[in-house]
């Protein structure tokens, strides 16, 4: 049951198509398919092959080097290149942090931000999150201040996704302790490279260590580098949470990981039969796949009612717990299909750094049981699943 | 069925617990699985002592016979600690079924095993088998010398460190003929076999298993001439109740962990547990361990008594039941403790992947399901 496009949407999706298939590195294609680690190097590669084909940033205005898309263009595009394996653009400079520069940042922040964001010179990390503040993110401690024309910043930040590669990470501190919690906080944009920060890895349930803890001692940051007025921080942040609308749903993905999950299950066997005949087993896969249907179906129409200039609610609730049920259930239903072969802990044969021999079981295998492991992560972070509840109680029900 | 515990059980598990949270508190463990061969040789020597290793073997062969409740009560405890020792591999799996296959043989090979002199592991599992026991296609082809094997063994737990392998082979019948598998004892050094050794997803450690024209005796042969399948099955069903213990012990952790933690993280200015969605889900994972725990013991007490299809049948119920018990309360728990429960730090991260790859073994949820209802 396919969408059904206009003619023009139609030729769209065959020019993405094929820019995808004439510009995607055969060699990170495939690492995405297996479920290989993607590289700093692979995705910087392929973000600024984005970024010569003017494609980096569809959520940008046309003239900060937006594509000037339809809601539904911008959908087929996604859809498309997590359907070619391309790497998903890594969200933190050109999804959340470069919206909120161009709305509240000034002239000089745009002119120097913005151009290499676009071209992926320089790698952002989102440093919000504190060991004491994740859910309840106001209550945040980390101090800034002012001394001349430098903040000093001191705390500790916390599951700071990919820091460990980051020039600049974008970060809510605390610049007052009157009034609201809300009210003192600021928006910082801060150099990695700055003397006082010092990163350090978390290893993750599966194994990886995609997240760190950032510290902060003493770190100057020049006035100049904070996002519009000081204690506002929270507004812009919150203005940062509600511009991503449907992209959480990650409908694409999920599509290109459910195409894998059949492909595996017609090859894997139960009783010398695949998989994907045995009736319980076929339940839940379209069980899957209809949930997939009907979140498809919400964003479409959000997207519809975004074009139509209509506001846009409580949608992204529904979409991100939704969509994250989704990739979950399917990380599930790899990990099943492999069976025993679950259980072999081979993480050098998707961490792409070389190695070569055969892994053991088939070679779609080491990376699955990993992966649902990690992908617990989905219904936590980006706002958890109950507090995106909380809000759809209070926005929608009124409770 | 009986649903009080003796004297002597209680005390069994009270000591086991005892020794456990003296010696193998969550670091001494993590040590254990980062060091040599992910075990630990001198826990492994203490149990032997403890007469632990024999509580659950016969005691013609060098055993205590115990009884399944008390193996039940062992792998509870054992749960708890996430002990990685090769207990399961050597005394449920390896022990039971050279007991089980060959008494005679049994009395002779089980006393050094119980002494902690020699280490079993079951070669059955196949790459195509999945949890499928009678798909054997590894060949046993009889010459003079007695006879050769070759095939390939998937995920034969602690089969990189077992002195001694229980490998199944064909010598009859194809594919899935329940007839016609015989089971060798083959050395962990025989020429022709090629391991390759991993750790576990959940810490314990496997290997695959290639036999490439492994020549073996005629005394190799171990019990009935192609009535593997029978036994292999009987140790399995034996072992799924063990392995649920194990996993009701890990669940009760879990519950623990993800109780203390919900009091004393605090968001928003109060406890996490003050938040009543979240005192549902905790009393949602409770009682899923609850009832769990108590269709494990149930389960166990008549293993011992019960054959054929009511065993099965019983056996796959647990099994069933613990690996939906068991991802319910594991992810609840990751996802209760938000941030820090995706960190390798933590505990209940081990025992959320204990869990899941607890039902990943012997048959799954899945599997466990279609054959409760084809026994029914
Ligand atoms: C892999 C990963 C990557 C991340 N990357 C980043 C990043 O790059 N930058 C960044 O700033 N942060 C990042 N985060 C942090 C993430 O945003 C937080 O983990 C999240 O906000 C939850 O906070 P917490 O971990 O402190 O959990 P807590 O807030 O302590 O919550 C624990 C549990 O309690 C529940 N809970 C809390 N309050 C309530 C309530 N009022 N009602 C009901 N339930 C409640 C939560 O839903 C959760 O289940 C990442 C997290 C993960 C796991």
């Amino acid at each position: 049951m396919d969408v059904v496009l206009s003619p023009e949407e139609e030729a769209f999706r065959q020019d993405v198509m094929a820019f995808l298939k004439e510009k995607l590195p055969a060699d990170i294609a495939e690492k995405t398919g297996n479920g290989f680690r993607i590289s700093k190097d692979d995705h910087v590669r392929w973000q600024k092959i984005l970024h010569e084909k003017g494609w980096i940033a569809p959520n940008w205005p046309v003239e900060h080097g937006g594509t000037g898309w339809t809601p539904m263009q911008k959908h087929i595009f996604d859809e498309e290149c997590a359907l070619a394996g391309a790497p998903m653009v890594i969200p933190f400079g050109v999804t959340m942090v470069a919206p909120v520069i161009m709305k509240f940042g000034n002239q000089t922040q745009k002119d120097r931000f913005l151009p290499r964001i676009h071209s992926s010179e320089d790698w952002w990390c989102q440093g919000y999150s504190e060991p004491g503040s994740g859910s309840d993110l106001a209550s945040l401690r980390t101090k800034a201040v002012l001394d001349g024309d430098h903040y000093v910043v001191s705390g500790q930040k916390t599951w700071t996704t990919l820091a460990q590669h980051a020039d600049w990470m974008f970060t809510l501190v605390r610049t007052s302790d009157a009034g609201k919690p809300q009210e003192g906080i600021t928006f910082l944009l801060i150099d990695m490279k700055s003397p006082g920060i010092s990163v350090h890895p978390i290893t993750t349930i599966d194994g990886s260590a995609e997240i760190n803890s950032v510290f902060l001692e003493d770190v100057r940051v020049p006035v100049e580098n904070r996002i519009g007025e000081e204690g506002k921080g929270w507004t812009y942040a919150k203005y940062l949470l509600g511009h991503e609308r449907t992209s959480i749903a990650a409908v694409g993905r999920s599509k290109a990981q459910l195409r894998k999950l059949k492909g595996i299950a017609r090859t894997e066997l139960a009783g010398g039969k695949p998989i994907i005949e045995d009736p319980d087993y076929a339940r839940r896969l379209a069980q899957i796949e209809i949930d997939l249907l009907s979140l498809e179906s919400l964003v479409l129409r959000t997207l519809y009612a975004e074009s139509e200039g209509r506001p846009v609610g409580a949608e992204p609730s529904f979409l991100k717990i939704k969509g994250t049920q989704i990739q979950q259930g399917l990380t599930d239903l790899l990990m099943e299909a492999i069976g025993p072969y679950a259980a072999p802990f081979q993480p050098e044969a998707f961490r792409d750094d070389g190695w070569n021999e055969e892994p053991v079981g088939p070679d779609y295998g080491p990376a699955l049981a990993p992966l649902y492991f990690n992908w617990r992560k989905a219904s936590i972070y980006g706002g958890s699943n109950e507090i995106q509840k909380n809000i759809l109680a209070k926005m929608v029900l009124g409770l | 069925m009986s649903f009080t515990s003796t004297d002597d059980q209680r005390q069994l598990a009270d000591s086991i617990a005892r020794y456990l949270a003296d010696k193998y508190g969550f670091e001494q463990r993590n040590r254990i699985c980062a060091g040599e061969g992910g075990w630990s040789r001198a826990v492994w020597a203490e149990f032997a002592e403890l007469g632990w290793l024999g509580f659950p073997v016969a005691e013609e062969h060098g055993g205590l016979g115990g009884s399944t409740v008390d193996l039940a009560l062992m792998l509870e405890a054992f749960g708890k600690a996430l002990v990685v020792e090769p207990f399961i591999a050597t005394i449920v799996l390896g022990a039971e079924t050279v007991a089980r296959a060959d008494p005679a043989r049994a009395a002779e090979i089980l006393p050094s095993v119980v002494e902690g002199r020699r280490l079993l592991a079951l070669a059955h599992g196949e790459p195509t088998s999945r949890y499928d026991l009678a798909r054997v296609s590894t060949m046993a082809t009889e010459n003079d010398e007695g006879w050769v094997l070759d095939g390939h063994k998937a995920v034969v737990l602690h089969g990189d460190c077992a002195d001694t392998l229980i490998v199944s082979a064909r010598t009859g019948g194809r594919d899935d003929d329940r007839n016609g598998v015989t089971l060798f004892l083959v050395p962990g050094d025989a020429a022709g076999l090629t391991k390759r050794a991993y750790p576990t997803i959940d810490g314990l450690r496997g290997a695959d298993l290639e036999l490439d024209g492994v020549q073996v005796g005629r005394d190799a042969a171990l019990g009935p001439k192609g009535g593997a399948v029978a036994i292999v099955e009987a140790v399995i069903d034996r072992a799924c109740v063990a392995l649920s213990a194990e996993a009701v012990g890990a669940m009760a952790a879990t519950v623990a962990l993800t109780t203390e933690y919900l009091k004393t993280r605090t968001q928003f200015g109060k406890p996490l547990g003050s938040f009543q969605v979240l005192q549902h889900r905790a009393v949602e994972m409770l009682s899923e361990t609850q009832f769990a725990h108590a269709l494990c013991y149930r389960t166990a007490s008549l293993m011992d008594t019960a054959t054929g299809a009511e065993r099965s049948r019983a056996a796959s119920a647990v099994k069933a039941e613990i690996g939906r018990a068991g991802k319910i309360v594991g992810e609840e728990a990751i996802q209760l403790h938000g941030g820090m429960g995706m960190t390798d730090e933590m505990a209940v991260g081990h025992y959320f992947k204990r869990l899941r790859l607890i039902d990943v073994a012997f048959g799954n949820t899945g599997h466990h399901l279609k054959r409760f209802i084809d026994l029914g």
